[in-house]
This record gives C-alpha cells, structure tokens and sequence, in this order.
C-alpha cells in the first residue's frame, strides 16, 4: 500500500515535470520579445493558470488530509479541563480555516486573474485608510477574543492548589525512564535530593530516611490514578531536562533539575471507559490489522496493542528519548485503593535492603 | 572609504581607474572590501551550507519513514555511524541538531540577510559602498570561519553536538549526557560565538550606512522596504545577540570551569555532581531572548525582498507603504517580548505564561496587515510571473498558512499539548523555513542579473524549481500537522515503542517521498545558478523595468557602484504605473519612473 502511494506519487510528479517543462519550452517558441529571461504573456499565461491549479491543490491537500488523517488524532480529552481546552481549539481552528481559506482564495485567484498581458495597465493604488484600518481592527477584535478565552482558561488550568483533597504524586525523571511516588497513608511527600540517593540502601530518588514523612511514601514504575479525585503533580529530574507529556489528558510540564515543577488535573475517564470509546475501538483495530500483518512478515514489535494512557517524555534528553514511557492506568476508587494497598513502602524497601 | 557626500564621490570617481589596476586576484576576489563580491561570497557559503542542511534532513526524513531500515546511503555518509546502514540514535539527534543551526543561522541568517543587506543597502540607497569595507570584510570572514568551525564539528570522534539546536543544559552541558557534549559541543560554541561576532560586525555597518550613507533626496519614507527591513533587521541582531553570546559563554564557564549557572542538583551515571544553585530555566531565558528575535531575523529581510519584488513585478506602487514600515516596526519591537511562549511549561511562573500570550498574540495584527497589503498589492495589477515573483507570491501563501497556526501554539492553554510536537515543527518550518526560503529564491532570481554583471538565470527552469518546490514544501509540511496533533514528539529518533503511532508512518512515508523530490528540485536551482553564472543570457541594465537605483549603476561592478555622480532621488520607490489625470503614463511610452527622475510637470507627489 505504502509502496503503491509512493510509486504513484513519483510517477505523478515526474509527469508534472515533463508536462510543465514541455508548457514553457513551448511558450519559449512562440515567445517573441527579444529578451527570453523575462517573463512574457505566454509564461504569464501559463503560470497564472498554474496559481488557480495550486490554490486548487492547497484545497484538495486540506481535504485529502482531514478525510485521511482526522481519524489519527487524539481521542476526546480524559481529564476534566480537557474539554475545555478541545473547545478552544476546535474554535481556534474554525477561525484559522476561515481565515486560510479566504486569504489563499484572494492571493492565488488575484495572481491568476491580474497575469500580465502586454498593454495592460495597471491600477495606481497606493493607500486606503479606510481597508487598512479594517483589516486591522478585524485582527484585534478576533484575538481579543481569543486571547480572553485562552487566558481565562490557562489561569484556571494552572491555578494549583490544595482544595477537594488532591492526590500527590511526584513524577521523578532520569535518562530514560520514569518513577512515581506517593504520599501514601499520609499523602504527602517526603523531602528527597539528589544528594540523598544511595542505590545501595535501593533509596533511588533520593529521600530523606530521617524524614517520617518519606517511610510511608510509595515508589512504583506504573502510574496508577483514581478516577474523579483531582491528581497534583510534582515533578522532578535527577540528569537533565524532560518533559512529562500526558496527551490523553491535555497534560505538559517540564521537569527540571534542581526545582520542582507543578501540574494538575482530574481525570474523568477511566482506562476501561477508554477502551469502549469508539473512536479507540477503531484505532486499536486499525493498528492491531498493520501489527498483524507485521506478524505475518515475522518483524519484531508486532504483538497486539491493548489502548492505554501513555506518559511520554517530550523534551530532548539524549540517546533513548524515543522510548521514555510509562504507562497511566486510570481506575475507580476502589480498584486504585486495592492497588496501592499492595504496594510496599519506601520504609519496607531500605529496610529490605539492609 | 571616502564615500562621505555626493561631493567627495565626485571625486572619488575619478579614482576608479587607478583602484582597478592595483586590484589583484586575492583583493578582488578574497579579502576583497566591494560590498557587491562580499554579498556573493555570502550566498555562495550560505548555498553551501543550505546544501548541508538539506541534505541532513533527507537522512533523517527517511529515518522517520522507515525506521530501523538499512540504506547503503546512510552507511557512505554516517560511516560509523550507521553501522550495516542502519542508522544511529545517537546521530539521528545530531543530524536534526545540526541541521537546525545551519538552517537557522548560516543559511537564513547570514546566507540571506548578509547576502542581500550587503547587496542592496549601498545600491539601492545610493552609496559607493558600505561606511566600513574592511569590517564588512571582517564579518565575512569571521562567518566563513564559523563555517568551517561548525563543518569540523562534524567529524570528532563523539560525534557533533545533539542536544537540539537551542542546546538546553544540562543536556548540553554534561558529556556523560550524551556523547555529542564533549568535543563536538564546545565546537558547536566556539563557531556560534564567532558567528555572534561576525553577525554584530555585519548589523553595525549596515546601521550605520542606512543612516549615514543616503544620497541627496533619499529620505527615510523614500526609502524601499528592502532597505527598511534589512535596517531593522539590524537593529534587532545587535539587540539580542549578545544576549546569546553571553548564554554562550557562560554555558562555556559551566562546561569548562565548574561555575554553576544552569546547573543543580545532578545525579547522573551513579555520581552526584557538584553543581548548586544554577537554573536551566535562566538558559532559556536567555536563549530565547535571541531565538525569537532571530526568526524575525530571518523572514524579515524575506518580507522586504517580497514587497520590492511583488512590486516591480504586479507593476504597481506595494500598497501601504507607510502601514508596511510601521509593521515592521511593530514587529521588531513586540518580537523582543515574546521570548517566553517557548517556555509556557518550562516551570516559568504561569502568569509570564499569561503576559507572553498577550504579546504573542498582538504581533499577529502587524503580521495580518501585512498579509492583507500583499495581496491587495496583487489587486488590479499586471503581473509578471517572473520566477522571483513567483517565489514572492508563494512566499505570502506559506507565510499566512504557517502564521495561522501560530495563533494555537502562541497561546499558552493550547500550547500545552502541542508544545515540542510535530505540529511545532509544521508551524515554524511554513512560518520562517519555507517562507524565508522563498523570499531567499525571490532575491537571487531578481537581483541575478545585478549580482552577476548582467546576466540572468534561465526562467524556465526557474519555473519548474517554484512549482515543485511550491506543491512539495506544502505536501511535507500540511500533513505535519496532523502528525503533531496525534501527539508525535519531536525528536524522536523513531515512533515504533509506541502502538498509539503505528498508524502514522503512512504520513511520514508520503512527507518523505514530497521531501525527496522537493530537495530534487533544489538540484535544479542549483545547475541553473551556476550555468547562468557562466552562460546566462545577458539582459538589458534593468531587466525588471524597476524604479530602484541599483538598476542605474551599470552592468559591469565597478568599485564605488556608480562611474560618475551618484544619482540624486527626486520621488519614492513606487512609482510603477502613476498617470495623470487624463491616464496617460507619467514618462510616455514607459510605466515606471526611476527615482533619480525629477518630478514631472504638472505631476502631483503623492504623500504615502
């Protein structure tokens, strides 16, 4: 299929070539003023011609793409400010193709029907208070609006805060792999440093072994979240910068070393929820076929794919960026409380260890 | 140089003859001082170096494409690298490293700013030459020596830098991070702060002739927006590149001398690092106070070449001449304070997020307006579909295609989820990349004849590198964003550890395959530049029919542009098509009025 598209495209295009170069070559006989390097109404002709074919082409590249590839994008949001954050986008993205569209019309129909043509005068046009002063108050009121919105939300999304009882999580990053911690029965966080970590005594982030805060903390490599209670993030690095993407839930922030960075969310659908949603019925199909025929072929990487909530790192961190990831499971109440109950706690593993 | 006044040139003409004979081959053609060879031996280093960088992003391209694949290319060009032909992870990350720097700086920068500042600002203000040869000298060749630098940073033993090209520490900073930051990092800063040196040299001469150096009656509203945007262009780079060198520097204390400025708290290969109380957060403070500035570096001198292009060819004065200067300007100044959207959710405190979208999104009103002036400088007018026009008019296609979608990633909320995505990289490649590479085209195609003593490149072929460029450029880049918006991180030296993009590599083979033959079509360009430099066809003194002074000097580069006077401006640059009442052409028989042409009888002088 792939190669099929491939070859199609080349054989295209190569006809496209081999038509245009014929187009100008015969322009270039019937062309009659002394100087060929200079555009003459026959090369006019052709390539105002030319400028309504590519502003059809940009239409039909837009069209091919959303028919071919809408399907591709992320599935409705997981979290609770994630609807908010798709409605501003698919109101952003209204306006952008609006825009887009009339102003590519305007530039590419102008080019085709103002070509040149020996005689042809042209307008002496200079200013317009009146236009300009349109065309740029329309800007200011539109992103006015964009702007208020964005803001409002932004300030909402990022106003994090102690209220409705959050869940404290620490997410810890190093080349290349992730590690939460909890607060445990306390749920708050022990105080940690990189200066504190001793691999020995397996205290791998550092925590601080006098602090009675850190003993009932738990550090687990598989995210686990309650559906419906609001998460606080904290994040951290050990090496150098990474970036704790959670696209599901419409989720980024950084993590750097030497201070810790804050997000929050509350997610509002479970990993099981997820599975049933059609549209990741549909893509876990579609992707299970191409692992198949993988599989067929005897290729590596080609078992059947179960949908999950991913947590990618999404700055560049060296060799293995690519595959930094750790999955998110998000589950009722009851399930993440039976789940962190077997768990063992950061008191238990140095002890274990000694 | 004695070009002071018009005055002293008179004299100064007479010199000419006794300068010709002393000229050697190495003061001609080397260390030469003439504005007019230094803007060639820029675009010809900044070709190369383009050829560089385009090349990188086909290995890479086909990486994504086909991951894992073996090709024997990978294995001729990688070598070790690329053990069996399979590409390295390792130099995957210094290939997309290095090919950002040489885009963004060599060939953008300094390929296009250098080349047509140093070309247009003496012949289009009417100047013998800049107001310091011999520093306009230097800066070249402190450019070509940071390009020879960063060339050899290629071929240490641990590989050229791979940190990204804004070189974030502690990536940056610590070799046991990644090989690419030992010798090849310290390389990558040793040719940038030469770089740096040799911009600001460049940025002060061009300042200092575009205020000094006008001939008699060129006032600054008389002045074509060339000219404008290479000044302010100017004016931003010695603003905010030394706020990069500084970066620079004390990334080098950090890396060499154990201060600790971008770094803390390290833990990494089973050590703890003595570095205390730095923040990685300062260094993208400070890259970005001179990365954003820069891409309006970059696709602000394009903008000036489009409006002057876009002009002669619709044959029509560019609409809003004086609504184009104040954007411009508007642009510049807005471009120094919005260095923080590249840092919404970098751990920056939330509210500069909020201040930073405000800014962000306001200069996109400078931007509309002049989007909207192009097109309406189309309306009505007898276009000349040149193949620089071409570029011009494409260039305003992927500069509103692109700029749009800066409107998300200007605002902080949207950010959040496309931040350092594919649909980032869609954005800036259509915004400032494509862009700025067509307003690049647009100026060799129209300036040719100027720059190679009257001769002219082939328009067919002209023809054909525009149109597979125009539909290839938009078949990488358009799909992009669909990738971006599926949650594809950039930099990924493959997308195979996740499932969720299995489904993507079809788009990645078709932006490749459109890569491939776009790059194809730069070979096109390349044979026709070269062959007309021999061969092309030798065109009349102003080709165009344009009203700039450059076109009055003649064919033949002279040392001092102009072998008697330097002419005297009587009118602005945008007299194209002006008639009288009764529609008759100003000049008969002819529908543009050069500069130097005194103002006619019963002509009225339009106040733009």
């Amino acid at each position: 299929m792939t190669a099929l598209l491939t070859i199609s495209v080349l054989v295209l295009v190569a006809i496209a070539i081999w038509q245009m170069t014929k187009i100008f070559e015969f322009s270039q006989l019937k062309a009659k003023t002394a100087n060929s390097e200079v555009a003459s109404t026959e090369d006019n002709k052709n390539n105002g011609y030319l400028m309504f074919a590519f502003l059809v082409f940009i239409y039909l590249l837009t069209i091919f793409c959303f028919w071919k590839y809408s399907k591709f994008l992320l599935p409705e949001a997981a979290s609770e400010h994630g609807s908010e954050y798709d409605s501003l986008m698919l109101w952003s993205f209204v306006i952008i193709f609006i825009v887009q569209f009339i102003t590519q019309a305007l530039l590419h129909y102008f080019a085709f029907k103002y070509r040149g043509e020996e005689g042809k005068k042209a307008l002496f046009y200079a200013d317009n208070d009146r236009l300009e002063f349109i065309w740029t108050i329309i800007p200011v009121i539109v992103l006015a609006g964009l702007i208020i919105w964005g803001l409002y939300t932004w300030t909402n999304i990022m106003d994090i805060n102690e209220e409705d009882d959050p869940l404290i999580v620490e997410l810890y990053a190093q080349q290349f792999n992730w590690t939460a911690r909890y607060g445990g029965d306390d749920n708050v966080l022990g105080d940690a440093n990189v200066r504190m970590i001793d691999i020995n005594r397996a205290n791998v982030l550092g925590l601080d072994e006098s602090d009675p805060n850190a003993a009932d903390d738990i550090i687990v490599k598989e995210l686990h979240l309650p559906v419906g209670r609001k998460i606080n993030f904290k994040m951290r690095s050990q090496d150098v910068l990474h970036s704790a993407y959670m696209p599901h839930f419409r989720a980024q922030m950084n993590c750097v070393p030497g201070m810790i960075t804050e997000f929050s969310f509350t997610p509002n659908t479970t990993t099981a929820e997820m599975r049933q949603n059609p549209e990741v019925i549909e893509k876990v199909a579609r992707t299970n076929a191409i692992r198949a025929e993988r599989a067929a072929a005897g290729e590596p990487n080609s078992e059947p794919w179960e949908f999950d909530y991913i947590l990618l790192c999404n700055k560049i961190c060296g060799k293995s960026h690519y595959n930094m990831q750790m999955k998110i499971i998000v589950e009722s109440e009851e399930e993440f409380q039976a789940w962190m109950d077997s768990q063992t706690t950061f008191a238990e593993t140095v002890s274990s260890a000694e | 140089m004695s070009a002071h006044a018009p005055a002293i040139a008179d004299d100064h003409a007479h010199d000419d003859h006794v300068h010709h004979h002393k000229e050697t081959f190495v003061t001609k053609y080397i260390f030469s001082q003439d504005h007019k060879m230094i803007s060639k031996q820029y675009l010809i280093t900044g070709l190369i170096m383009g050829f560089i960088g385009i090349a990188m992003s086909l290995l890479f391209r086909m990486q994504l494409a086909w991951p894992g694949e073996s090709f024997p290319v990978f294995e001729a060009l990688l070598g070790k690298w690329a053990p069996e032909g399979v590409m390295d992870a390792d130099i995957y990350l210094a290939l997309v490293t290095i090919h950002g720097t040489i885009m963004v700086f060599f060939v953008l920068t300094a390929g296009l700013s250098g080349t047509f500042s140093n070309l247009l600002i003496p012949l289009q203000i009417g100047a013998r030459d800049m107001a310091s040869g011999f520093l306009n000298m230097l800066s070249y060749w402190m450019f070509f020596t940071s390009s020879v630098v960063m060339v050899i940073s290629l071929f240490v033993e641990a590989g050229p830098a791979a940190a990204g090209w804004t070189i974030y520490p502690p990536l940056s900073a610590l070799p046991m991070a990644q090989p690419g930051s030992g010798m090849g990092m310290t390389l990558w800063l040793v040719s940038m702060a030469i770089f740096i040196a040799s911009s600001l040299l460049g940025s002060l001469n061009y300042i200092v002739t575009v205020i000094n150096l006008r001939t008699k009656g060129m006032s600054m509203t008389r002045l074509p927006l060339t000219i404008w945007a290479f000044f302010v262009t100017a004016v931003i780079g010695v603003i905010s590149f030394p706020v990069l060198l500084s970066a620079a520097l004390l990334l080098i204390m950090d890396r060499s001398f154990g201060t600790s400025f971008f770094l803390s708290d390290i833990f990494i290969q089973g050590e703890v690092l003595h570095y205390q109380g730095g923040s990685p957060v300062l260094f993208e403070h400070l890259f970005w106070f001179l990365g954003h500035p820069e891409v309006y570096i970059v696709i602000l001198p394009a903008m000036g070449i489009v409006s002057e292009v876009m002009s002669v060819n619709a044959r029509k004065p560019i609409f809003g001449y004086r609504a184009m200067i104040a954007s411009i300007l508007a642009i510049a100044f807005l471009s120094t304070i919005v260095w923080g959207h590249h840092m919404f959710i970098s751990g920056m405190n939330p509210f500069l997020g909020s201040v930073f979208t405000f800014t962000t999104l306001l200069i996109a009103i400078p931007s509309a307006v002049k989007a909207f002036n192009w097109i309406t400088t189309l309306w009505k007018g007898n276009l000349q579909l040149n193949p620089g026009m071409l570029f011009s008019i494409g260039m305003v296609s992927t500069f509103i295609t692109g700029g749009l979608t800066g409107i998300i990633l200007g605002d902080s909320t949207l950010d959040i989820n496309v931040h350092d995505t594919y649909f980032v990289v869609a954005h800036f490649h259509l915004v400032m990349g494509i862009s700025a590479l067509y307003g690049l085209f647009a100026g060799v195609y129209h300036w040719f004849p100027k720059m190679f003593q009257g001769r002219m490149m082939n328009k067919n072929l002209g023809f054909v590198h525009f149109w597979v460029t125009a539909v290839g450029s938009y078949g990488v880049f358009f799909p992009m964003h669909f990738v971006g918006m599926a949650g594809v991180p950039r930099r990924y030296y493959q997308n195979t550890a996740f499932p969720m993009f299995d489904e993507l590599v079809d788009i990645q083979v078709l932006m490749t395959v459109f890569a491939l033959i776009t790059a194809a079509a730069q070979l096109v360009f390349a044979y026709n530049f070269v062959r007309s430099i021999f061969y092309g066809k030798r065109g009349p003194q102003n080709p165009w029919k344009a009203t700039t002074l450059e076109w009055t000097a003649p064919q033949e580069h002279i040392h001092g542009n102009w072998p008697g006077a330097i002419p005297e401006v009587h009118r602005w640059c945008y007299d194209y098509s002006k008639t009288y009442d009764n529609g008759e052409y100003i000049l008969p028989g002819q529908d543009f009025v050069p500069q130097d042409v005194p103002l006619q009888e019963g002509e009225e002088e339009l106040q733009h």
